[in-house]
């Protein structure tokens, strides 16, 4: 059995000495002994409050990686001495396999309140069996031995004042409120205009963005995609709405935008389609390639063309082709369009192939059989199909009333279709059905 | 805001739309109005800082710790979330997905108020388009076709008999369920004003039936009526037909009025946003009043003599025999 080093000093609080305790404690959960000491760093002082309600499976992952990182960062290599408080036991009683070779010494000074580094540690949301796990491990250790200080006991002034409470977080919870004080990651994508509201309604979205690190995880994909060329005041919308962007790697990330240059999309053209299509970048290389060569396939155009399409609506590589491939069997089965009307409609309003079957279907019975107007003129005009079936019909029957329902270019005082669907009302009154506004108003009441 | 929302206020609800996704756009662009206000200043909060190394002498015992005044993000915006993430808008006499017309609907704590208008005895004023020489399975010419009649025979005169034939059984459905008693001169009273209305629950009773445009096949009834529902108005229309000696369906059904209000402050749906709804309630508002101000008879203790106060008061306001004013009376509408 280890024992525990004799000398305990005043001055030097050394981590070795605790790490290697902590080892020992691995080994021989029996080390009560250390709790003793009086001179333990304030490392241990803020994690042990934590330890207390944290499951002792998290420690691996927290110890190892925060430890390193605290080390390397903590500013004031002037020793303090640390007060052993109650409760504080636990932390010296958990499983943690930190490599003494890690260690350095004398950093042990506390962490201001602002270098957040210390809650960055995996705080589990939903741990629902956190407390069982805590009550076995600690049915292990001889609970009763009595601390070695009491509460009660005076201390200097200066003690007091260089003792350091962490803040108290909760160890679940069901919002990140109570944490965004305290971490770096949540204030700097506040910052950025990330909407952490409804972030934190997804499920596990709230704690991933906590565990990230903000120099090593986030900074380096803000700055990638910085470089690609999104704008700074989209970033906030592209985390909001993808936050698992933060978590691809880098490597993945760069091949995927190398594949879409390769492919000729133009860097403005690869930025614009990130900004719009924000979860784009999240798919695979093959996935992508599988789609662009559907998407030339099915609907027989050229590269230029299918680029521009895709450029326009990059949601249509990050969906599913099942509904696209329906939507063409309906516009060439239903509706009765040629291929090289399809390809027109596709390149003027690429959205005909994610729009809603039964909408679609449902603009298209109305125009073409109440209205009469006849295919090659849809055609001509695509945004028709684009447009609320609600608005045609009540601007139809509209003219209709007022016996201007011409829409044949043949024939004399002929109404554009793009005009009919496209204008704002009072441009549509003024300039179509030269009526006013009041009496299209009036007119939509007896529908 | 909140006082500026309390109220009732009636849209143009367009025909094909189901009367819950009405009610949701308006809850959203309720909702966006409110939400729509700046957020307010960030609160601060204070943190101690320990002073840097540099301004520390190595090794002095003295302590240094600075405040500083740091914003709180606890609270801000992007973390907490809007301030409003509902709204209870409350529903009148339900359309169903087929008619169109005036539907009512409230805000807030006026919701209470609209059961109250609702359990009140409110006539309501349809428009039925009709078509004859067709029949089918839901009475409405969307549904499957049973039967194909002539109509040739049909003509005005023919059809107004048959109207006026079922008003008379409505009348007579009207007088039994009001409970009064014919023999006594009040209830005569009440008749020749028009002002008797069922006592209770009942089924639906038209008040008021007429025919408003008659071209073979088409054909438009205005109906004033209680307790109804749109497919018993569809219904009606089948039977119209059936009495000819032929068959009809509903082409359209058009609510034109729904107890106080008219189809001419009814929103369309370009307007169903949050600064037109403020002012629809207004509206409403400022009419009630004006309304309360006119009528200082003494309030009536017994129900259905309130409810006959209420109809004196429609009547009075409008001009027309069959308007109500209950709610400008009932205390639930106390603002």
């Amino acid at each position: 059995m280890y024992r525990p080093p004799s000398h305990v000093t005043m001055s030097c609080v050394f981590i070795t000495d605790i790490y290697m305790a902590l080892t020992c404690i691995q080994h021989c959960q029996r080390c009560t002994s250390l709790l003793r000491s009086r001179s333990v760093g304030i490392t241990t002082l803020q994690y042990s409050t934590d330890a207390q309600h944290w499951p002792a499976a998290l420690w691996n992952s927290f110890i190892v990686r925060v430890l390193p990182s605290v080390l390397q960062r903590s500013p004031n290599p002037s020793q303090t001495r640390q007060r052993w408080n109650l409760g504080v036991r636990s932390y010296c009683e958990s499983h943690a396999k930190v490599q003494p070779s890690q260690t350095k010494h004398g950093n042990t000074d506390e962490l201001p309140e602002t270098d957040m580094v210390s809650y960055q540690n995996p705080v589990s949301h939903q741990l629902i069996d956190g407390g069982m796990l805590l009550k076995e491990w600690q049915t292990a250790f001889d609970l009763d031995d009595a601390p070695g200080h009491s509460a009660l006991e005076e201390i200097s002034h200066e003690e007091a004042v260089h003792m350091n409470i962490p803040a108290a977080l909760p160890p679940v919870s069901i919002s990140l409120k109570d944490y965004v004080n305290e971490s770096e990651t949540l204030g700097k994508l506040i910052q950025l205009g990330v909407q952490l509201w409804k972030l934190e309604q997804r499920p596990n979205v709230g704690s991933m963005l906590l565990r990230l690190d903000f120099q090593t995880d986030v900074t380096p994909r803000l700055v990638f995609l910085k470089q690609l060329g999104v704008d700074d005041s989209r970033l906030g919308y592209l985390i909001s709405h993808n936050p698992f962007i933060l978590t691809e790697s880098l490597e993945n990330l760069q091949a995927r935008v190398a594949y879409l240059r390769s492919k000729k999309f133009s860097a403005e053209s690869v930025a614009s389609m990130v900004s719009r299509a924000p979860y784009l970048l999240n798919f695979s290389v093959k996935r992508m390639d599988n789609r662009l060569g559907f998407y030339q396939q099915q609907l027989g155009l050229s590269a230029q063309k299918t680029r521009d399409v895709v450029a326009r609506l990059p949601r249509l590589l990050c969906g599913s082709l099942e509904t696209v491939k329906e939507n063409l069997k309906i516009c060439k089965l239903e509706m009765g369009f040629r291929e090289n009307e399809l390809q027109h409609i596709v390149t003027v309003i690429p959205k005909v192939l994610t729009a809603n079957k039964r909408k679609l279907t449902q603009i298209f019975d109305y125009i073409h059989n109440t209205m009469n107007i006849p295919h090659d003129l849809i055609v001509k005009f695509p945004q028709v199909l684009n447009a609320k079936y609600l608005r045609i019909k009540e601007r139809h029957l509209f003219l209709q009333y007022l016996d201007k329902a011409q829409y044949d270019p043949a024939k004399p005082n002929y109404i554009c279709l793009d005009k009919l669907v496209s204008l704002p009302d009072e441009a549509f009154c003024t300039e179509v059905a030269s009526a006013t506004l009041k009496d299209f108003e009036l007119f939509q009441k007896t529908m | 805001w909140a006082a500026a929302l309390e109220g009732l206020f009636s849209i143009y609800k367009p025909p094909g739309v189901h009367w819950k996704l009405v009610r949701d756009t308006i809850e959203t662009n309720l909702l966006k109005g409110i939400n729509a206000a700046p957020p307010p200043a960030p609160r601060q909060r204070v943190q101690f800082l320990a002073e840097p190394t540099s301004v520390v002498a190595e090794g002095s015992n003295e302590l240094t710790l600075s405040a500083a005044s740091v914003p709180a993000l606890a609270h801000h915006p992007l973390v907490s979330g809007p301030e409003f993430l509902h709204i209870g808008v409350g529903v009148g006499h339900r359309l169903d997905v087929f008619s169109s017309g005036v539907l009512v609907l409230g805000v807030g704590q006026s919701n209470k108020a609209l059961t109250d208008l609702y359990r009140s005895h409110v006539t309501r004023d349809y428009t039925l388009e009709g078509e004859l020489g067709m029949a089918t399975d839901n009475f409405s010419h969307t549904g499957r076709l049973i039967e194909r009649t002539t109509y040739d025979h049909i003509t005005r005169d023919k059809l107004e008999r048959v109207l006026a034939m079922m008003q008379g059984s409505n009348q007579k459905a009207l007088l039994t369920y009001s409970k009064v008693d014919m023999s006594t001169q009040g209830a005569y009273e009440l008749a020749v004003k028009g002002e008797l209305r069922p006592d209770g629950k009942s089924p639906p009773i038209m008040t008021g039936l007429r025919l408003l445009h008659f071209q073979p096949p088409h054909f438009t009834l205005e109906v004033q009526c209680l307790n109804e529902t749109q497919r018993y108005l569809c219904r009606i229309l089948h039977e119209v037909g059936l009495e000819l000696r032929s068959t009809a369906v509903c082409k359209g059904v058009r609510r034109t009025r729904d107890g106080p209000f008219t189809i001419q402050h009814a929103l369309t749906h370009q307007h169903w946003t949050s600064t037109d709804v403020i002012q629809a309630i207004r509206q409403y508002r400022s009419s009630r009043k004006a309304s309360k101000a006119k009528h200082t008879q003494p309030g009536k203790d017994t129900g259905t003599a309130s409810q006959r106060q209420e109809m004196a008061e429609e009547a009075a306001v409008t001009g027309d025999s069959h308007r109500l004013h209950s709610v400008l009376t009932s205390k639930a509408f106390g603002s």
